[in-house]
């Protein structure tokens, strides 16, 4: 069950970056790079699974607190990770638009701008 | 002196906050206020950023600062906190950082066109980035700056939306840099799965002693990735000569002179801290020297080959970058010195060629070599300036890329490397070639004129710069564009010219190999002191060495200006030429082949430590 999450996070890790190496479209490729980014999500809650675990949620102070919970600092660096694909996807997608709009089209083999 | 280092931990994380704060300041102001209000209020954010990381820089040169934000201190070396620790080098990168944002908003004065302020809080947001990158000492942070880094600069090189060009580099920046990053998280949720923690010493106070496994490699490699594509270590180099080509010159400036040792920077303070306790010394060696050779090498050939000025100057930063990594790569002290010896000196004179570029785009609307031949004459001082700054890159002493080159060199020979000297005397004489060769064609009008039309003899030689439209024409050079190129030369030249700076990068290389030191320091509060390396001043090799490397420069230089190519009779001309080709053809603009090199990159990485290591 473990290796199976892990095989998981590494196989949405290489797919995203594969749609990225094939893409013909720069939508495409920018949404690959966000299933690339799944995969750390997958990894990083993965770590901090516990079997049988609740939430990282403690209770009341009053009573005795429950520790028996899954790890709250992976699922903190997950919503951070969450707050960065949110930013950068953003931004390579309105990139995405704008080329768009100068060129007509989103194929990245008909970007000449740029060559050696 | 124990308040003052308190004052200036305390001092650290205001540092990165200034930086950050300014950003959203900008922002609201920006359609409030006049233009050169917002100039003035970014530039004394820039400015407080500078004085904070001055005092943090002060006070590390006595030791290490250790910051636990918000007082969550470690008790008995276990911790919950998150740490920002200041030693020498991190505090120089980070000053030297500031000091480069601070020039480049000065420049940007009369040379950027900004809309509502976004260029500026973009360009605070990149500092505060920076900073904390250079004085973070926790894993997760590193990161988060990182990102921060990367998402600031992503919107900075493709400001310019009505131009192709820029959207194609910037998309190809983003999408590399943040592959790059999302696999180094992999590899830091695998580090935080086997050990528990995030904070760099807690990390390393873990691991050592213990035999590395192949899950230790396999985070190493992963972690390693995202801090050598921002580095620009061939493989992963390919999307910095599209973000250089089409970014504004300012922003070109902050790239080669800071971002770039900083990914270099990062990739070998997590290798010290985190695992030099368990992957053996001799095999991450290797593993560098390897990489920082091959980059050297291809850097310096593909700048020779450049007619885009601002392409030339970009692969001339990567073939020193791997100068920096083959330097540091040899994991001692002495290597360490020499290569932020090297990496200060270097930020400077390139640093003053890029702004030169910008002033010719503004002047003349091209970058390419041979569309400026002898068209800049009547900038004589600009020209003399700009030579000199190719000399610099050639290590002509007393210049400090010709000290760090030096020293890094007396540090290889020591450990064995003999070739050591030719690779690094050869790599600045070929790149220092090529940028006076640039120099010398558009300022004086030197050689043949290879002909304005544009016509390319093979599709490799399209070099127009049509990415990189002047929001600004000029006639004259306003002060406020020549007084940052001015001083980015003579602060190269202090670094090799002031007496005291060759004892501090001495302690400071000292202060950051010392693992044990760092993770006493941060954990146990125990202050240990490190015995740096005796330094000698300026000796007749280290001299003759940078007035060699300046004179082949020259050679080179003049037969490029003056000499017919060589007939492609010649069997090793042809051999010569082809491979350039090649090379030439794997630069293609797609963000595929690239993201495909990033994952040979990878198993190379993987390769050459983890097969010494079973």
């Amino acid at each position: 069950m473990t290796v199976y999450v892990y095989g998981v996070a590494a196989w949405l890790l290489l797919v995203g970056a594969f749609g990225i190496v094939r893409s013909h479209d720069l939508v495409h490729a920018v949404v690959s790079l966000a299933i690339a980014q799944s995969g750390t999500y997958v990894l990083l809650i993965g770590v901090g699974f516990q079997r049988g675990a609740s939430p990282p949620v403690f209770g009341s102070p009053a009573r005795h607190p429950n520790l028996h919970v899954v790890d709250p600092v992976v699922q903190a660096m997950t919503l951070t990770d969450v707050v960065v694909s949110a930013t950068v996807t953003a931004l390579l997608l309105a990139i995405a638009i704008q080329i768009h709009k100068r060129r007509g089209s989103t194929d990245p083999d008909e970007l000449t701008s740029i060559e050696q | 002196m124990l308040v003052f280092d308190h004052g200036a931990a305390t001092l650290a994380p205001s540092a990165i906050a200034v930086a950050i704060l300014g950003a959203p300041v900008l922002l609201v102001l920006g359609k409030l206020v006049p233009r050169i209000v917002l100039d003035v209020v970014s530039i004394t954010f820039a400015g407080a950023t500078v004085g904070l990381c001055a005092v943090v820089f002060a006070a590390s040169s006595s030791g290490r600062v250790v910051e636990w934000v918000a007082g969550w201190a470690p008790h008995k070396g276990q911790t919950v906190g998150i740490d920002l620790v200041a030693d020498p080098v991190g505090a120089g990168i980070a000053l030297s950082a500031a000091c480069l944002m601070l020039l480049s908003l000065v420049y940007s004065v009369r040379y950027i066109d900004s809309v509502d302020g976004h260029y500026h809080s973009l360009m605070l947001l990149f500092l505060g980035g920076m900073v904390g990158l250079a004085l973070s000492g926790d894993i997760f942070d590193m990161f988060g700056f990182f990102e921060l880094m990367g998402a600031a600069t992503y919107g900075l090189t493709g400001m310019k939306v009505e131009e192709e060009a820029s959207l194609q580099g910037a998309l190809n920046f983003g999408i590399v840099n943040s592959l790059g990053a999302y696999i180094s998280l992999m590899g830091i949720g695998l580090l935080y799965a086997r050990i528990g923690r995030l904070d760099l010493p807690g990390l390393g106070y873990e691991l050592q002693g213990h035999r590395p496994d192949a899950l230790v490699v396999c985070a190493l490699c992963l972690v390693l990735t995202g801090f050598l594509v921002k580095g620009a270590v061939v493989p992963f180099h390919f999307w910095l000569a599209d973000a250089h080509a089409v970014a504004p010159s300012p922003v070109c400036l902050l790239f080669s002179g800071a971002m770039v040792p900083l990914g270099i920077y990062s990739a070998f303070r997590i290798y010290w801290i985190v695992f030099g306790g368990t992957i053996p010394l001799g095999d991450m060696r290797r593993a560098f020297i390897v990489l920082g050779v091959l980059t050297a090498v291809v850097g310096a050939f593909m700048a020779l080959s450049q007619r885009h000025v601002k392409r030339m100057l970009s692969y001339a930063t990567i073939a020193h970058g791997g100068l920096f990594v083959a330097a540091l790569g040899c994991m001692d002290a002495a290597g360490t010195a020499g290569a932020f010896l090297y990496a200060a000196g270097f930020a400077g004179v390139v640093g003053a060629l890029f702004l030169i570029a910008g002033v010719l785009v503004d002047l003349h609307h091209t970058m390419d070599e041979h569309e400026l031949h002898g068209r800049a004459r009547r900038h004589p001082v600009l020209g003399a300036l700009f030579i000199l700054g190719a000399l610099g890159i050639a290590a002509l002493p007393p210049f400090g890329t010709a000290l760090g080159s030096a020293v890094s060199e007396a540090a290889a020979t020591g450990l064995g490397y003999v070739w050591a000297p030719a690779l690094f005397m050869g790599v600045a004489a070929l790149t220092g070639a090529a940028a006076l060769r640039s120099g010398g064609r558009i300022f004086f009008g030197i050689g043949v004129d290879p002909g304005r039309a544009p016509t390319p003899t093979t599709a490799s030689d399209c070099g127009t710069g049509e990415g990189d439209v002047p929001d600004a024409t000029l006639d004259r050079v306003p002060w406020s564009m020549a007084t940052p190129i001015a001083v980015l030369v003579l602060g190269a030249l202090s670094v090799g010219a002031l007496p005291s700076v060759r004892a501090e990068a001495a302690r400071a290389g000292a202060l950051f190999v010392d693992r044990a030191g760092y993770i006493r320091q941060a954990l146990f509060h125990s202050h240990v002191h490190v015995s740096a390396f005796p330094v000698a001043n300026w000796s007749a090799a280290d001299l003759g060495a940078g007035l060699l490397s300046s004179a082949a420069a020259v050679a080179l230089a003049a037969a490029a200006w003056f000499g017919r190519s060589l007939p492609e009779s010649v069997p090793v001309m042809r051999h010569a030429t082809g491979v350039m080709r090649e090379l030439r053809s794997l630069h293609s603009g797609r963000v595929g082949d690239y993201v495909a090199w990033l994952f040979v990159g990878i198993a190379v990485l993987a390769g050459l430590v983890g097969l010494p290591v079973r």
